[in-house]
């Protein structure tokens, strides 16, 4: 039979199946393959904490949303039109989200009583009619796998049938004209230990693109078309790997040795683990006791004149209060990196949320001032690791950079930048060599322009100096307990931070309109849901403005101008209103905010209904 | 020595190390004898002073780096190994020394004490042991011992002591000794073995606090009477102490360490001492011997024994890392994995 094949502007994939069924592996993998073809794409993983839940309950289930398409998008898909369920609780706990006549692919082998009484289904979903509104396509993924892998010896049955993910990733090549090479060598690579598993997975993953190719069941195939990206090279990247590259980068750029150390902890562990790769750069990385020594480590090597760095989530930025509170006082460079996760206390893992911006803020006793800033993609990961070593080691401040766990493991097609086009960290400091002051070293005079302090490290000689977590004299750096002499040096810590509004660009408003009433404020990872949301809003004929902070301490120079240029700002989060109150306080507008903390972004219609009733625009 | 910023090599003083900073202990603190020898040994050591950073916590002993002209940070409670391993894994080339106490070593910072001492970051870490918190005003600390009467144990302590010399052994230091604060040659002394070892010190200091808690090491640390109570640990050399050395130190059969009279048992029984046995076994019985400072006890170095240092090895990896891949090259880092182009 000829098979027709159809063409598609964009396309949203969830799979869907067993912690241990590698659907994170099955997802990161079409990935690739997409972003290979040149669609744009975006990337949702979605996976419990416990590393193997028992099989086939509900809490187990681990799923992998890719939202790909031969246009620009901002979002991984609010729900997929595609949904491929290994087992009954993958459907159980998935099903709600697939369109109405979206396309349902089932591994029907997995569908025994056992495994239906797991997910607590009544009857068999499969025959009840219950999927009636769904294009449902059975395939006994078990027999079919197990099939394809006939002669292959040493390996057992579940061994085998470990492969079935790889039949369904050749299934799904088949189905979306994804190019196979790439995932072949994949691998091979992957395997490359063990010859078995490596023929089993390539065997699987051969008989999956045949099965969709040569059986009845299905009639059509699917093509999207490459995107429309600005001419250059790419590849696909998670907010943690670009995290990684950005410090390798900052380390290139600035000329100084990096040092990073943390501790384990989800879902920045990726972030220790990549980097502890790139030794070839002279990266040294510790995995250290607890987070608190991390943060003191990282200290440590700034005050030897190294790029000390430090990488956690919300429960370690609470331990690493301390010494940030210490870099402030002796005004170090130091670069924390918090991949925000559901809270409070260990909250939900791998879940994203961003209610860290306020502890970003306030978290430390006494006036303690740090940047902020805040990543809007798993891309601009890198460039915002870029921008906090060049604040930390120009203003010689703790920064700290909020991600998330939705901008840690979701992906983007990245456009690879030019070394060369990469700022120059070198200027932004330079090591004190010799008396500041009538032939002495202060060690607390300060540059008139930036107000940061001379950055003496071990090894020069004459400047040796103490400093420490005591309040200094204003200049000489000596203990000093004189009251006004705390009152000057509160000050000028905190105008040293506020002063960095003249080093960051202006806010700019994306508001094609020029006449939009509403401005839609936010900062993060909300990025593309909002981005997208705003765009629906304007097909619908209604102006708003959009604008979207990256620098959240301190603010763009312009942020009161524009916020006081509206009628209407909105603030959405997901928060309970964490930036809603820093400008509600700084700059008295009657903001409000929309809030979501449910483990999960935005979905872009959420978000515009949301934003409709906030405007009061009839639906 | 040091170079004087013109290349120069020039021989230094004790007060060279002598910073211009008002020293703020107690009068009569034991913490004066400790920066004084610590001020006179520096010279001896041959390190340009820019290249020795002192690194402490908080509490009375963690005022140090402050009063020496060499680098230092006065840090957070109990954090000074962690700031300090972080400095010495950035900079193997620089001479380390961490300053702490009972309290800030032992309470808030036994996390880091204790891994510093397993990873042997190389550094001198100086445990000013005075039984008491005395920044805070007189709490037990712990190393006070059991029953002590203090503001927050009007009815006396409950908790057990610590024994810092056997705590540094099951941490797995590398160089674990002890020393009294006004023993100033023997404190010289174990500072000398102790900076031509590589890998983590531990130095335990019997500090006397004339504030809070006077005269806990009495038993040992009174110049006169206290010297009977001192065994001194001589390497490779039997076990002997007391008026004429009257006294010495055997294993029993039941492997327990025993004080005895030399003339009674005889100079061949005596325990000899091996600062190098591999096995940690006989330092940690050394250690025993007296759990608090009351009676005989050993000062000197338990143990010294050569095991790699954590900055070397990560110095080592990436040093072959470059030898395998040559330099990092970032342009061909970004570009790595799958890419493509779009025209
Ligand atoms: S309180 Fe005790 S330890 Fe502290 S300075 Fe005074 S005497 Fe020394």
């Amino acid at each position: 039979m000829a098979k027709t094949v159809q063409e598609v502007d964009q396309v949203v994939i969830r799979f869907a199946g067993d912690s241990g069924d590698g659907m994170q592996v099955t997802g990161d993998r079409f990935t690739n393959a997409t972003a290979v073809l040149g669609n744009d794409l975006a990337t949702l993983p979605d996976f419990p904490a416990e590393i193997r839940a028992p099989a086939g309950t509900l809490f187990g289930v681990s799923g992998f949303q890719l939202h790909f398409a031969d246009h620009d998008i901002l979002t991984p898909g609010d729900a997929p039109n595609v949904l491929v369920a290994m087992n009954p609780a993958a459907l159980k706990t998935n099903i709600s989200d697939l369109l109405p006549g979206g396309t349902l692919i089932v591994n029907s082998d997995a569908f025994d009583d056992r495994s239906l009484a797991k997910a607590e289904y009544a009857n068999n979903p499969l025959t009840d009619g219950s999927l009636a509104g769904y294009e449902v396509y059975e395939v006994p993924l078990n027999k079919l796998t197990l099939g394809a892998l006939e002669g292959i010896t040493g390996l057992t049955q579940k061994d085998m049938l470990r492969s079935k993910n790889m039949f369904a990733l050749g299934l799904l090549s088949w189905m979306f004209s994804r190019p196979t090479d790439g995932s072949e060598g994949w691998i091979r690579d992957k395997f490359g230990k063990s010859p078995e598993v490596a023929e089993a997975n390539l065997r699987a993953f051969r008989a999956g693109i045949a099965f969709g190719e040569t059986t009845e069941v299905f009639t059509h195939s699917f093509v999207i078309k490459p995107a429309q990206l600005d001419p250059g090279t790419y590849r696909n990247i998670t907010g943690n790997q670009a995290i990684t590259l950005g410090l390798v980068a900052a380390s290139v750029r600035s000329g100084l040795q990096l040092v990073l150390a943390g501790y384990p902890i989800t879902p920045a562990s990726d972030v220790l683990h990549e980097l502890a790769r790139h030794k070839q750069f002279g990266i040294k990385t510790m995995q250290c006791e607890d987070e608190i020594a991390s943060a003191a480590a990282a200290l440590g090597a700034s005050f030897a004149g190294s790029l000390g760095v430090t990488v956690t989530s919300g429960p370690g930025l609470d331990l690493k209060s301390e010494t940030i509170g210490l870099a402030v006082s002796v005004e170090l460079p130091l670069v924390v990196l918090d991949i925000q996760r559901a809270g409070p206390s260990t909250g939900m893992p791998t879940k994203t949320e961003q209610g860290d911006l306020l502890h970003a803020m306030f978290g430390r006793h006494g006036e303690a001032p740090v940047a902020i800033l805040a990543a809007s993609s798993p891309a601009d990961c890198f460039d915002i690791v870029l921008e906090a070593a060049r604040l930390a080691l120009k203003y010689r401040t703790p920064v700290i950079v909020l991600s998330d766990a939705f901008l840690a493991t979701g992906s983007e097609p990245w456009k690879l930048p030019d070394v060369e086009s990469l700022p120059d960290l070198t200027t932004a400091f330079e090591f004190a060599t010799g008396p500041n002051h009538e032939g002495e070293f202060w060690p607390f005079l300060r540059d008139e322009e930036t107000l940061a302090r001379p950055w003496a490290i071990p090894g020069t000689p004459g400047l040796e100096h103490r400093i420490g977590g005591i309040e200094k004299h204003d200049g000489t750096g000596d203990i000093s307990y004189d009251p006004e002499n705390h009152h000057r040096m509160t000050l000028l810590r905190a105008q040293k931070i506020a002063g960095i509004s003249k080093d960051i660009p202006r806010l700019e408003v994306d508001d094609p309109s020029g006449s939009a009433e509403t401005l839609v404020l936010a900062w993060g990872s909300t990025f593309g849901p909002v981005r997208a949301a705003c765009k629906r809003l304007r097909n619908n004929n209604v102006n708003v403005a959009h604008a979207h902070l990256r620098h959240m301490n301190p603010f763009p120079s312009n942020l009161g101008e524009v916020l006081h240029g509206y009628k209407r700002v909105i603030v959405p989060e997901n928060n309970m209103g964490q930036l809603l109150k820093l400008v509600r306080a700084e700059f008295l507008v009657d903001a409000q905010g929309i809030n979501k903390v449910a483990g999960a972004p935005f979905k872009a219609a959420e978000l515009t209904q949301a934003l409709e009733a906030h405007m009061e625009i009839p639906r | 020595m040091t170079s004087n910023g013109n290349g120069q090599v020039i021989q230094l003083t004790k007060k060279d190390f002598e910073s211009d900073q008002q020293v703020r202990w107690c009068p009569g603190c034991g913490d004066y004898a400790i920066l004084a020898t610590v001020q006179s040994f520096m010279p001896e050591l041959g390190i340009p002073r820019e290249n020795i950073v002192f690194i402490s916590g908080i509490g009375c002993a963690a005022r140090f780096p402050y009063y020496m002209e060499t680098y230092g940070m006065h840090g957070i409670h109990g954090r000074a190994p962690a700031i300090a391993s972080g400095l010495a894994v950035a900079r193997p080339d620089l001479n380390v020394w961490v300053v702490s106490g009972d309290g800030d070593a032992l309470s808030i910072g036994g996390n880091h004490l204790i891994h510093a001492m397993r990873r042997n970051v190389n550094m001198t870490i100086l445990m000013f042991n005075n039984q008491i918190y005395g920044l805070t005003k007189g709490q037990y600390s712990p190393t006070s011992e059991l029953g002590k009467v203090t503001k927050s144990t009007p009815f006396g302590s409950a908790d057990y002591p610590f024994n810092p010399i056997s705590l540094a052994l099951g941490a797995e230091a590398s160089f674990v000794a002890r020393t009294i604060d006004n023993d100033r040659a023997h404190f010289t002394e174990i500072l000398r073995k102790a900076v031509a070892h590589k890998g983590t010190k531990f130095i335990e200091v019997y500090q006397n606090c004339n504030i809070f808690n006077d005269g806990a090491f009495d038993a040992v640390r009174d110049p006169r009477s206290g010297r009977e109570n001192r065994i001194y640990l001589e390497d490779k050399k039997p076990i002997r102490f007391g008026k004429d050395e009257s006294k010495g130190v055997i294993m029993d059969s039941d492997a327990q360490l025993k004080i005895v009279d030399v003339e009674e048992v005889g100079e061949a029984r005596l325990l000899v001492h091996d600062e190098n046995a591999v096995i940690p076994g006989r330092a940690f019985a050394l250690s025993r011997l007296s759990h608090s400072p009351t009676g005989p006890v050993p000062l000197g170095i338990f143990r010294s024994v050569e095991r790699p240092v954590y900055e070397d090895l990560v110095e080592q990896q990436i040093a072959q890392a470059k030898e395998r891949g040559g330099p990092g090259d970032l342009a061909k880092l970004l570009r790595q994995g799958e890419t493509w182009e779009v025209s």
